[in-house]
């Protein structure tokens, strides 16, 4: 090989990408962990630019470092209540470079081939990668062109798809569940035409059906997602996630490039595990997620009895200042009220005054994988009180208070007693085992599924009416 | 201050009071009681207060909180109408709340109209209640709320059996010529007092509460298995009985005990008869509803009971669990056992028992006064004023109708899960052990043959790409579950950094001939340098804000 340095500053890569995620298993270790997927990337584009893609390195530098610029300005502007809308605009940037990718391999093919046409052809005027192509066999050229296809398809659902989860993400789409008229039909056509493109290119070599195929995955990915409502972002975005490094994956096979190949399959594993986690989590399965709506119930809802008692800041503050332990569970209205700093300043005061406070996570709080947990560390919450649901859960029924700020779906015992409900059996959060349940909420309107929720109704919860934030800075001055 | 409130806010409705009341708002009063020997009152300036927020006016007779310790002067501080006699306050209030059944001259005072709120037995006092209704008068017993979740604050029977449960262990102690708490002292060691209490309702359990948190050791029995659990959580011992009978849901009758067949009886008879020489006190709080009070505490067990022994017999209204009692009595057996009978044991403590009694009181009025605005709505749909109303609309309204919600749940048949041998555990994992092994090795063939069928159509320079991509996966995989799920954010933005190793494609391209070419590899560059730096860094800031506490 003439780049065996580039090859073994790959293999270093490569070993440092792995490193970056698994010491991700840890919160000290993240920390260092990241350096190495920093040292990682710095490593490989450096041996790139050295050796194979040393072409325009001048243009090359100075484009990273203005794409840097803007990254940097990005990284350090965001709020984390908005760190969804930034992970999805950044799939979207990962899928259309794929889709640039992949055309330009497709280019080359078809450049490397009429010079090959040209008795009079010199090896050497070629660019790395199309000297590459020049020395396949047509069986090999054939296999390039399925890879290509593949990964210019994933990289533009993984393009619209996410640039619609943004939208909905930072609310400039309408964040319920929306189809056109034909529903899945159209994707299942759009896909169809799809595989008719492939055939197409595969024996002609010829640009349109790439071109067709690129419109019609276009398509697919904006209208899946539109299709599938807020409360499921979770799965979609570490979809979304999973879709970018399988992209990844696909055009690294077609440039022939290894490391391509070990970081898209590193990533897409990581996005499908997570899609999987935020599954369980919700009790369903892959598909019905991704192909939208909730299935219907499978018979008459338990009807919800009783009513829905109001309390005040004063009564609340009376309980948590005679309570000896508090769990509080978050949900996506913290974020959306952005009361996470008030969340916060409780927890200090009441800890202050030697109470047990602790959080509890359900794994498809919020918005995104973890979402709460990164909204919880930059209010300046202690990571080790918060917990998990699976840690968590068998200790509310020897709690004083639970606090339920935002959330509803999760905390549904519908979910356990209901087996009608269209959550049943999906795990939750058992609150309404503990003394006394706050609720804090904007009204009495039911959650993102449109489910009633009978732990509202329960002989032990308190409705908090009101504005998360708003309500907490109420309570705040009351504790003491 | 509650009055002008009242008074601001009632505006319109002002206009619908005089035309109900005749141009008076609704006053609520409460006069001296007249039972000789009742300390409580009906209305505390507290409770008081608080009414005045539901937008009545309230009154009561000079006098009627002093044995509880309530001046009138605090209750003029409190914004009541304070009247002299208790003639004037009947005239005057619209709703009459006492403690006791009213007496024969009190009768005489209710009028057409009026509502009364009190103790009131429909069964003792049957012919009472049939002159209220004769009257036009509304009666609410206060016995008669119904045991319902919904209703507990109104529960005057539970507040006042809480309140003679503690009292009951406070006299038993005063007569018992011993430490309760065993102590080991420079004069010698003191063995701790052994208290039984028969009957684990509600006072029954605060006699628990208050004989445990004394030092005595404390037996607990009750007909009812299901509080069993309940006594443990006081810190009590259950007494359990050799005896195997199908016995009754407590639930089934409204969370109260019902009558026991006679061969339970006569079990329970020889677990008593067994204590009997070992127990110091007695406390029996044994009550079946309309019924004379069971039998429990025979004769010859007071006779097999040690000297200076104490029973108190909280039944004593209704006959008394032990005969020997004397109901309002304290009496010693000729072997030194002393019986206490008292029947006023609230009334002993008539500032806690007013404040209890006012406070259901005002609840009440809570439910009677849905709207807050001062206007009473008897409604008789609602289970709880319906079932504690004896008296309405000129009849009697006595017995209520079942109350549509069971009281509590009837406890489900619990089968306990089967304790496991060791046999059977290890068997059990060994199973478990297979089935995983069976699935692993399943997996793995079928991957294995499915990475030959690909080998055997593919070229060779195809398949080194693949073996690196199947093992890659193979890493993610394992790497990615070890993966903390409080970083699965940190985890999709580092992800998201590296999937932008894409632009090691785009660096290639970027040296070709083609202009096209040239033009989109520069973008994908542009756009993967936002990825990766924007990624790293936001990824970095994440992690730093996660602190230890």
């Amino acid at each position: 090989m003439e780049f065996g340095f580039t090859t073994a500053a790959y293999v270093v890569a490569a070993v440092l990408f792995i490193l970056s995620l698994g010491g991700l298993s840890g919160q000290e270790s993240a920390k260092r962990a990241v350096w190495y997927g920093i040292a990682g990337m710095g490593l490989a584009v450096l041996a790139t630019l050295i050796g194979p893609g040393s072409g325009l390195w001048i243009l090359s530098v100075v484009l990273v470092a203005a794409g840097g610029a803007i990254g940097y300005q990005l990284a350090t502007r965001v709020q984390m209540t908005q760190m969804p809308e930034l992970v999805a605009a950044m799939h979207s940037l990962v899928g259309l470079a794929a889709v640039f990718v992949g055309f330009n391999a497709h280019f080359e093919i078809a450049n490397v081939q009429e010079t090959l046409l040209n008795p009079n052809y010199d090896v050497s005027q070629f660019g790395t990668f199309a000297a590459l192509i020049a020395k396949k066999t047509a069986v090999e050229i054939n296999i390039l062109r399925v890879e290509l296809f593949l990964g210019i398809f994933i990289g533009a659902v993984t393009f619209t798809g996410s640039v619609i989860a943004y939208g909905k993400l930072a609310g400039r789409v309408n964040s319920s569940a929306a189809k056109l008229p034909g529903g899945h039909i159209l994707n299942a056509s759009a896909a169809g035409l799809s595989v008719i493109c492939l055939i197409w290119y595969f024996s002609t070599g010829g640009f349109f059906p790439l071109f067709v195929m690129t419109l019609c995955a276009l398509f697919i990915g904006y209208h899946l997602i539109m299709g599938i409502g807020g409360a499921d972002m979770p799965v979609v975005v570490s979809m979304l996630n999973s879709y970018s490094g399988w992209a990844a994956a696909a055009i690294g096979f077609s440039l022939g490039n290894d490391l391509l190949i070990v970081v898209g399959a590193l990533v897409g594993s990581s996005g499908a595990i997570l899609s999987y986690i935020m599954c369980k989590a919700m009790n369903r399965s892959f598909v019905s997620v991704i192909l939208g709506g909730f299935g219907g119930p499978a018979g008459e809802q338990m009807a919800v009895e009783g009513e829905q008692i109001a309390i005040e800041a004063d009564g609340v503050a009376t309980a948590l200042n005679e309570a000896d332990s508090v769990i509080i569970i978050p949900g996506y209205g913290m974020a959306v009220a952005q009361a996470q700093q008030a969340v916060s300043e409780l927890v200090k005061k009441l800890r202050a005054q030697g109470k047990n406070v602790r959080f509890a996570i359900h794994p498809v709080a919020g918005r995104l994988p973890g979402h709460m947990n990164v909204l919880l560390a930059e209010a300046k919450v202690p990571y080790d009180i918060v917990m998990e649901m699976d840690e968590i859960n068998d200790d509310f029924p020897s709690t004083d208070v639970a606090i339920v700020i935002g959330s509803n779906d999760i905390v549904n015992p519908a979910a356990q007693d209901d087996p009608n409900s269209p959550i049943a059996g999906m795990p939750v959060l058992e609150c309404w085992k503990a003394k006394t349940v706050f609720v804090s909420k904007r009204g009495q309107g039911t959650g993102y599924s449109g489910i009633e929720n009978p732990l509202f109704f329960k002989e032990n919860t308190r409705m908090f009416y009101g504005d998360a934030k708003a309500s907490l800075d109420k309570l705040l001055p009351l504790i003491d | 201050m509650g009055r002008a409130v009242s008074a601001n806010k009632a505006g319109p409705l002002r206009v619908r009071l005089r035309v109900q009341n005749g141009g008076r708002s609704v006053k609520i009063g409460t006069p001296k009681e007249l039972f000789e020997g009742e300390n409580r009152v009906a209305m505390t300036p507290e409770s008081a207060l608080q009414l005045q927020k539901l937008g009545h006016d309230c009154v009561i007779e000079s006098g009627a909180g002093m044995a509880a310790g309530f001046a009138d002067a605090a209750y003029k501080d409190a914004g009541v109408e304070v009247v002299k006699t208790a003639a004037a306050l009947w005239k005057a209030a619209d709703v009459v709340a006492k403690v006791r059944v009213p007496s024969d001259a009190e009768m005489k005072r209710l009028r057409d109209g009026q509502t009364l709120i009190s103790f009131f037995s429909p069964v003792a006092d049957e012919a009472k209640m049939s002159q209220a209704a004769d009257l036009g008068a509304t009666v609410v017993a206060m016995e008669m709320i119904p045991r319902i979740s919904r209703a507990q604050k109104m529960d005057a029977l539970s507040s006042m059996a809480n309140i003679a449960g503690y009292r009951a262990v406070i006299e038993a102690g005063n007569n018992f010529g011993r430490f309760f708490t065993g102590q080991i002292t420079a004069a010698g060691k003191v063995p701790p007092a052994k208290v039984l209490v028969v009957g684990a309702g509600v006072a029954g359990l605060a006699a628990i509460g208050t004989s445990t948190s004394l030092g005595a050791i404390t037996y607990a029995f009750d007909v009812r298995p299901e509080v069993a659990e309940q006594v443990e959580s006081m810190g009590a011992e259950f007494v359990y009985l050799d005896f195997e009978e199908e016995q009754q849901d407590g639930s089934a009758s409204g969370g109260y005990a019902s009558v026991s067949s006679p061969e339970f009886r006569e079990a329970q008879l020889a677990k008593f008869r067994e204590l009997a020489p070992e127990v110091d006190i007695v406390i029996t709080t044994a009550l079946i509803p309309n019924r004379e009070a069971p039998e429990l505490w025979t004769e010859d067990m007071v006779k097999a009971m040690k000297p200076g022994s104490v029973i108190v017999d909280l039944a004593a209204e209704k006959g008394g669990n032990c005969k020997l009692t004397v109901a309002d009595e304290k009496i010693v057996t000729d072997n030194g056992v002393t019986i206490i009978g008292y029947t006023d044991f609230p009334s002993r403590m008539a500032t806690q028992a007013s404040t209890l009694y006012a406070t259901n009181i005002r609840h009440l009025m809570t439910d009677l006064t849905p709207e807050k605005d001062g206007v009473i709505n008897h409604n008789m749909d609602d289970d709880v004023i319906r079932g504690a109303t004896i008296a309405h609309g000129k009849a009697v309204t006595f017995p209520p109708p079942p109350p549509k919600v069971a009281a509590i749940a009837a406890a489900p048949k619990k089968d306990k899960p089967k304790e496991l041998t060791r046999e059977e555990k290890a068997a059990q994992e060994l199973a478990a052990f297979k089935t995983q092994t069976r699935n692993q090795v399943s997996l793995l063939a079928i991957g294995g043959a499915l990475l030959l069928a690909v080998g055997l159509v593919a070229p060779a320079s195809f398949m080194q790409h693949f073996i690196v991509f199947v093992l890659a996966v193979f890493v993610g995989f394992q790497v990615i579950w070890g993966v903390a799920h409080s970083l699965h954010t940190p985890l999709m933005a580092v992800t998201n950094a590296i999937s932008s190793i894409i632009i090691l494609g785009a660096l290639m391209q970027l040296g070709s001939s083609a202009g096209i070419v040239v033009i989109l590899a520069a973008l994908s560059v542009f756009m993967c340098g936002i990825n990766i730096f924007g990624g790293f860094l936001v990824t970095r800031r994440m992690l730093a804000m996660f602190q230890k506490s």
